[in-house]
């Protein structure tokens, strides 16, 4: 019998809708492979204990003929900064530990509705706060492909889960590459969809005007299934685009069957093409490039000045927000509370339980956001990283005056070695340079697999980057590239470490 | 250079309700001083003629009727709650022994 975690989505929806398997069957394959391997991976903090339970009702409803959507039946992780109300939700922190949220985020509400298996939460940075998961109160995840690496981050455990064949799918969250760089640096499909095109209701807080949940996969078209489910308007949430969005996985089939890229022009980011990237990601970007100009795109070199102040900007509108955000976990209403020695008034209950409850990189980033926002340091912090958004949105609407879509490196550098960058909170954050100028912007991008880095081995992403609300343009054209690289490279994955 | 001195990291962690210990600080006054003088380069190009944006995609007026829906229970509410005694948040006293 085929192994069933080796399908993707779109291939068990079939096999699902034609009664071919069963949800049980595929969940309990999901469930033994995260037995075999996840000791090792550490994608998941919680394994679900209804996953069987919800995969069989959605079996005896399909018998008894109930429409069901076209993923119903299907596994999925979540990552662990979205509210579930039967399963612990920490954000990876320890202030939130054993915490069981009494709502649903929407996108996890609408995964139910549309009959998905939840198989659990999956490991993260600490609030979202980090690119390699090594800042999880709960330990590092392991990149699939060299377990003493990185899995990126934050949504490290999400890109690992989907990479060993733990899930076919995964929810994740992207503040300024969250989603794009784990799939880069673990060979699986990323998409943050515009701002305001997947509900924040009920995804813990980390910059509201940058957090944005998305699909987490092995093929874009698994990506646009997913984001059809999760995506379109929630009154929940106030910063929720109306907007009548069209299908995504059908913009991913008329992708897949286009035979050319005859009048698509494919902006390259002169600012995001950088010599100091390492040898391999830039080689590969470069044949990705000459892939599409066989296939009739025309390449075209654009320039975006300010992207260089980007980073700068990031790491204090982020904090600035992260601070204010985080002021919730105050020991009250939910999570930890440590009293101090002999007791204490009400804020140094809080203060203590905030100085237990908190790992390093959180403290960093609610100290810097204070600064940030203090009286005397405002104008010159938070009101000029705020110009600077102003100026990379300028940026981008110039530069798709002259390109359908924008293109980059989804990051500088394959998966660096766990430990290796913890201690250098700068080197860290420069991990992000090519995600971040998108959550600044609010536009859509993706991140899909490009080949092998020659000289390790390991994998690279290629990112897309479309206007705002043009996330279907991402879609097909992001499936026509996949096809090509498919055909060049193979389908990486199948080259990962078996794990067991 | 920055201006951060272990008196404006112990300052800050006070506003942000951190009791940070002394080798935190010490930590904090050195990382804290690198991020900030990186991070200046935004007044670089942020001059007086470029207006700040707050938000990618910016939305007025979202409101909705004002009816009554489904919300939280009591009991839902406090489930999380580290203490409560049924009905509220129980919390240690809100007023030092100065005050």
């Amino acid at each position: 019998m085929t192994d069933l975690t080796r399908l993707g989505a779109a291939e068990l929806s079939s096999l699902l809708t034609a009664r071919e398997v069963s949800s049980v069957e595929v969940t309990r394959a999901h469930l033994e492979r995260i037995a075999a391997v996840d000791g090792a991976v550490h994608a998941y903090l919680h394994v679900s204990a209804d996953a069987l339970g919800t995969a069989a009702k959605i079996d005896s409803a399909r018998l008894d003929g109930v429409a069901l959507g076209p993923l119903a039946g299907v596994p999925i992780a979540i990552k662990d900064v979205l509210c579930t109300r039967d399963m612990p939700s920490t954000a990876g922190s320890r202030i939130l530990e054993g915490w069981v949220p009494p709502y649903d985020a929407t996108p996890v509400a609408r995964l139910r509705a549309g009959g998905l298996v939840p198989l659990g939460k999956t490991n993260m940075d600490e609030f979202a706060m980090g690119s390699s998961t090594e800042h999880s109160a709960y330990g590092p995840t392991h990149n699939p492909w060299d377990l003493d690496r990185i899995p990126g981050g934050s949504g490290g455990g999400s890109a690992a889960a989907v990479a060993a064949f733990e899930a076919p799918l995964a929810l994740g969250s992207d503040t300024g590459g969250s989603i794009r760089q784990p799939g880069a640096v673990t060979g699986t499909v990323g998409v943050k969809p515009t701002y305001g095109g997947v509900s924040r209701y009920g995804a813990i807080a980390l910059a509201s005007s940058l957090d944005q949940v998305g699909p987490v996969t092995r093929s874009v078209l698994d990506a646009g299934l997913l984001h059809d489910v999760i995506g379109g308007h929630d009154p929940r949430d106030s910063t929720s685009l109306t907007d009548t969005w069209p299908s995504f996985a059908a913009a991913a089939r008329e992708g897949a069957l286009a035979d050319s890229l005859k009048g698509v022009r494919v902006g390259v980011v002169r600012e995001l093409d950088s010599p100091g990237f390492q040898a391999g990601v830039s080689q590969r970007f470069h044949e990705a490039l000459e892939l599409l100009t066989a296939a009739g795109a025309e390449i075209v070199e654009v320039s975006a000045p300010h992207f260089e102040y980007a980073v700068a900007a990031y790491y204090v509108i982020l904090p600035a927000e992260a601070s204010s955000n985080l002021a919730k976990f105050d020991s009250v209403r939910f999570g930890l509370r440590v009293t101090p020695p002999g007791g204490g008034t009400v804020e140094q209950v809080m203060a203590a339980t905030r100085e237990a409850g908190f790992g390093a990189e959180v403290k960093r980033r609610v100290i810097l956001g204070t600064y940030a926002l203090s009286a005397g340091y405002y104008d010159a912090y938070y009101g000029s990283a705020q110009k600077v958004r102003t100026l990379i949105q300028r940026d981008f609407a110039a530069a798709f005056e002259q390109a359908d879509v924008l293109v980059s490196p989804s990051a500088p550098t394959t998966a660096f070695r766990i430990g290796e960058k913890i201690d250098d909170p700068l080197a860290m954050y420069l991990n992000d340079v090519t995600t971040i100028p998108a959550n600044l912007a609010g536009v859509p991008g993706m991140t899909l697999p490009m080949g092998l880095a020659p000289e390790d081995g390991l994998p690279t992403g290629f990112q897309l980057m479309a206007p705002a609300r043009e996330d279907a343009r991402l879609y097909r054209i992001g499936a026509t590239l996949e096809r090509l690289l498919v055909e060049r490279h193979g389908a990486i994955l199948d080259g990962a470490p078996a794990l067991v | 250079m920055s201006e951060i001195t272990p008196e404006t990291v112990k300052h800050l962690a006070e506003l942000a309700r951190i009791a940070l210990s002394d080798a935190e600080i010490g930590m904090l006054t050195t990382q804290l001083g690198a991020i900030v003088d990186s991070v200046a380069k935004v007044s670089e190009v942020a001059t007086p003629d470029v207006p700040a944006t707050s938000h990618p995609i910016p939305l007025t007026n979202v409101s909705r009727p004002d009816v009554p829906g489904v919300t939280l229970t009591a009991a839902e509410a406090l489930a999380g709650a580290p203490e409560s005694d049924g009905s509220r948040f129980v919390v240690s006293a809100i007023l030092g022994e100065e005050q």
